[in-house]
């Protein structure tokens, strides 16, 4: 095979080709998924890098190289010392791609790896301003280069670096005003960013600007206004689709490199320069580093240790971009285009492979802090959050102008008018990160239940829990039709979920899809058993009250319940917080009885009644059974966790926690049949109902003193009526 | 507020503090001047804004004082300097004030207004309220203090004593997060 490839050398990696098809998706990802604060915290340290780290790695290796050459140790080529600069200025750029593949495999600290990874991509800025300058100077000859052309040379650094980064902030803002925009046309969200991105890199690479620098900066400024305005599925196929084409075209690259290297006729080997030029690029890379973290270090709140600047060190691999550049040179100037290219090749190998392999290793034996396995905790979130105000206080008082007085501004500066511009207005509402912690959270928690769920049965459980939850969450909001239809349900209770937590309405979602998967018997089965066991409306209630049998004390109870639900709320709404429903807490198994949370008054209704539904259904089962559980309560609006849906304390070993339906009696087994539902999922006493109903409040009526007393199931009828 | 040049000469005890808080003469000395009598009121001027202002003004007072002398002020602020790597812990010397210890508690102290040494579902909501009060609606962050709450409480006596707070911190890089940088 590869004397086949040998022989039809028909695929090379062409600098068009990797700089205009390959190189690109790389960097848009890195940009889109940068995380930006870290970024621009350590964006003095990672400038300073690539600036002057660049700079020095070039001037030091072209010079050493041509000292070299002076001194003979290369014998006989025709290089000169703009020549040798022009190499070192290729030679000297720390390649992102070689980078991203080495450092995401080790998972060092994360202040190391954006150092190391910042650098490599803000770099591009002086690699290419490098170049073309030795290029021209090397096109002039040596004779024409006087200050005029060095000036230009350092004007056209900045007018490059910050061009480009330029150019692609606006960008980034053009893609988060449109993304601002799409909310019918969800579908076309993704294509965005992947087409406006290229552009930037594009239209820098047409104004001579560094088009790495504009595409890094495009996807580090859109990507929050892109996640909080895109659509979760939007989200997600950026994400997957960015890193599809992002690996494949690094896979590609160092194919294809490796594919180059089998190419006849670029061997040149030259003993000395290779080794030379290895040599010296590992040694200059160190003292680099060294001596720049050193000039930092002073000025650092927490400095970077010497094991850190090892890896800093050793994490300098050249790569494709070099390899490129190497071959852009013009052959006619430059006669030992081959001999470089060849050297070029060589140290990308060493670079890759070598330090790319012996990375891990070597920071394992050097004990380097490692990324701490974040779990994300709420506490951990709110505190970083006082912290960040603690600061700026601080500040403040002392009188300082810090980083964090700057970093406040900014965000105040930004929470007003970027926000206001780029943000959907929905989703500037749900802009706090606390509450997008506490949100994904309890996506994982629902995640996590249908899992569980699916692991001891079918999910039709759960689908009736879900459901019969739906019933009283609606009923909570309005008394409508209650239909047995539980898609309805599910569409609607999603629909009307605004008010709420999102969560019920995202597992109500999961199940959905799960259900999908059962037979029809079950959705059948499931059918006629909640038409049996859910609430009917209210219209049917009424003509029910009779004395005789169970069936209709189900409805009475349930009629009852929703009576009870209607009074509570409106005692709730005149009494001052006290009486508050116990804090939900569904993780754990509780018996203890949990201080009440202060709830505020004026709360609305239906919330009340979401409460309520669960504290009557326990209630009433309170004293028949030895069961019932105070957590349970914490289905109401808001509180996502407590989705009652969610089931991690059932006990499937209790005989008492028979799903109803799988009882064969059905009906006559469980005379309170939604009670008994709740109740299966609550183990624990519950006591408060009868302080609730104690209270003795005027509007009450008949009706509701019967239920003063908790009854045993068997004797309702005569209470209730 | 704005400071002048002062030398640590005008500073009542000024080696012990130097000793005890180890900042530097000429810094504390800068700060000294105008903090010599400071109120409340002319310290929350400057922090009308900051959601929990009122609460790092209260920390830099006493709890019955009414004003702040230098030696307080610049213990409170040298909770802020950053850590210092080699400090090894003998039990004669007084633990530094900037130890993560002493930090975390600074922290911890922040949310105990009544300082009872835990703290409660309450003092959580209040914090979560003045922090995130517009945009979330109250049930959402009677949640999120709950879940908050059922993270870190070990011992389920449903508030956070110290020691849970500080377990539940151990991944954060306190350094980072609560060093300013002009204390060193």
């Amino acid at each position: 095979m590869i004397w086949g490839a040998d022989k039809v050398q028909t695929f090379k990696l062409t600098p068009t080709t990797f700089f205009f098809y390959l190189l690109p998706q790389i960097i848009l990802d890195t940009g889109y998924s940068m995380p930006n604060k870290l970024f621009f915290t350590n964006l003095g340290a990672i400038l300073i890098h690539a600036i002057i780290g660049t700079c020095w790695n070039a001037a030091t290796l072209g010079l050493s190289l041509w000292g070299c050459h002076q001194g003979g140790a290369m014998g006989n080529i025709e290089i000169g010392l703009l020549q040798y600069l022009l190499y070192g200025s290729l030679m000297a750029a720390v390649d992102p791609v070689a980078v991203i593949a080495v450092f995401e495999q080790v998972h060092v600290n994360e202040v190391l790896f954006i150092l190391v990874f910042g650098e490599s991509l803000l770099n591009d800025g002086v690699t290419v301003v490098l170049f073309n300058v030795f290029d021209a100077f090397v096109s002039l000859g040596g004779g024409a280069i006087d200050a005029k052309e060095i000036v230009k040379g350092i004007v056209s650094f900045f007018v490059v670096a910050f061009g480009g980064s330029l150019l692609g902030t606006v960008f980034g803002l053009l893609i988060s005003l449109l993304s601002r925009c799409t909310k019918n046309i969800q579908i076309i969200e993704p294509g965005f960013i992947f087409v406006l991105g290229y552009l930037a890199y594009l239209t820098a690479e047409m104004l001579s600007l560094s088009s790495i620098l504009s595409i890094v900066f495009c996807g580090v400024c859109c990507q929050k206004y892109m996640n909080s305005n895109m659509d979760e599925n939007s989200i997600q196929t950026v994400r997957y689709a960015m890193k599809v084409f992002a690996n494949g075209s690094e896979t590609i690259i160092f194919v294809f490199l490796g594919i180059s290297a089998i190419d006849k006729t670029i061997w040149v080997w030259n003993t000395g320069f290779i080794l030379l030029t290895l040599f010296f690029i590992l040694i200059y890379r160190f003292i680099g580093v060294f001596i720049l973290t050193w000039f930092l270090n002073r000025s650092r709140l927490v400095p970077i240790s010497f094991v850190e600047q090892i890896i800093m060190g050793y994490g300098g691999l050249r790569g494709a971009v070099a390899y490129g550049l190497a071959v852009n040179l013009n052959e006619t100037k430059i006669k030992e285009k081959n001999l470089m290219v060849c050297t070029t090749l060589i140290v990308v190998y060493f670079t890759v492979i070598l330090q790319g392999v012996t990375m891990k290793p070597l920071v394992q034996w050097l004990n380097v802090k490692r990324a701490a396995i974040v779990d994300l905790t709420l506490v951990e979130k709110v505190q970083n959050k006082v912290f960040e105000h603690m600061l700026v206080a601080i500040e403040d008082i002392s009188g300082q102008i810090g980083d964090n007085y700057w970093r406040n501004k900014w965000r105040n500066f930004e929470e007003k008018w970027m926000s206001r511009l780029l943000l959907k207005p929905s989703a500037r509402k749900k802009q706090d990160h606390v509450f997008n912690v506490f949100h994904q959270l309890n996506l994982q928690d629902a995640m996590e239940y249908v899992k569980e769920g699916e692991h001891r049965g079918s999910l039709e459980f759960i689908r009736n829990e879900s459901a019969f939850v739906d019933f009283k969450k609606k009923f909570g909001e309005d008394y409508e039709e209650a239909m047995p239809d539980i898609m309805a349900v599910m569409a609607d209770d999603q629909g009307s979920a605004m008010r709420r937590d999102p969560v019920p309405s995202v597992s109500l979602e999961m199940h959905e899809q799960n259900m999908r998967g059962l037979r029809e018997a079950e959705g059948i089965n499931s059918h006629y058993l909640l038409d049996q066991h859910l609430y009917k409306s209210r219209k049917q209630h009424r003509y029910r009250f009779s004395r005789s049998h169970l069936d209709i004390n189900q409805d009475e109870n349930e009629v009852q319940e929703i009576f009870q639900r209607t009074m509570r709320s409106r005692l709730e709404s005149f009494k001052s917080g006290k009486m508050g429903v116990a804090p939900p807490k569904t993780i754990t198994k509780h018996t203890k009885r949990e201080p009440q949370p202060k709830m505020p008054n004026g709360r609305n209704k239906p919330y009340h009644s979401g409460d309520e539904d669960f504290e009557f259904s326990e209630g009433d089962s309170a004293s028949g059974y030895d069961t019932s559980f105070p957590m349970r309560v914490g289905y109401r609006a808001g509180a996502g966790i407590e989705n009652p849906a969610f089931m991690p304390d059932l006990d499937p070993s209790s005989p008492l926690h028979i799903p109803p339906w799988l009882a064969d009696a059905g009906l006559e087994v469980n005379p309170v049949a939604p009670s008994e539902r709740a109740q299966v999922r609550t183990p624990g006493h519950l006591h408060r109902l009868a302080s609730l109903r104690t209270s003795a409040q005027p509007g009450d009526t008949v009706r509701d003193r019967n239920l003063l007393t908790p009854p045993p199931p068997p004797h309702r009828d005569d209470d209730h009526l | 507020m704005g400071s002048s040049r002062s030398s640590l000469r005008g500073v009542p005890d000024g080696q012990q503090l130097l000793q005890e808080t180890g900042c530097e003469p000429e810094r504390s000395g800068r700060l000294g001047w105008f903090c010599l009598g400071l109120r409340s009121e002319d310290l929350e001027a400057e922090l009308s804004e900051n959601p929990i202002g009122d609460r790092i003004v209260g920390a830099f007072f006493q709890p019955g004082q009414e004003t702040v002398d230098f030696p307080s002020f610049v213990r409170v602020l040298a909770h802020f300097r950053p850590t210092e790597k080699n400090w090894t812990r003998d039990g004669v010397q007084p633990e530094p004030a900037n130890s993560r210890n002493r930090k975390l508690k600074f922290a911890f102290q922040l949310y105990d207004q009544d300082r009872d040494g835990k703290i409660s579902r309450t003092e959580l909501l209040q914090v979560l309220r003045e922090m995130l009060g517009l945009q979330v609606t109250e049930e959402q962050l009677q949640s999120i203090a709950e879940r908050a709450i059922q993270e870190a409480d070990l011992d389920r006596d449903d508030a956070i004593c110290f020691d849970e707070f500080r377990k539940s911190l151990e991944k954060v890089d306190i350094d980072h997060k609560m060093s300013v940088r002009f204390l060193e």
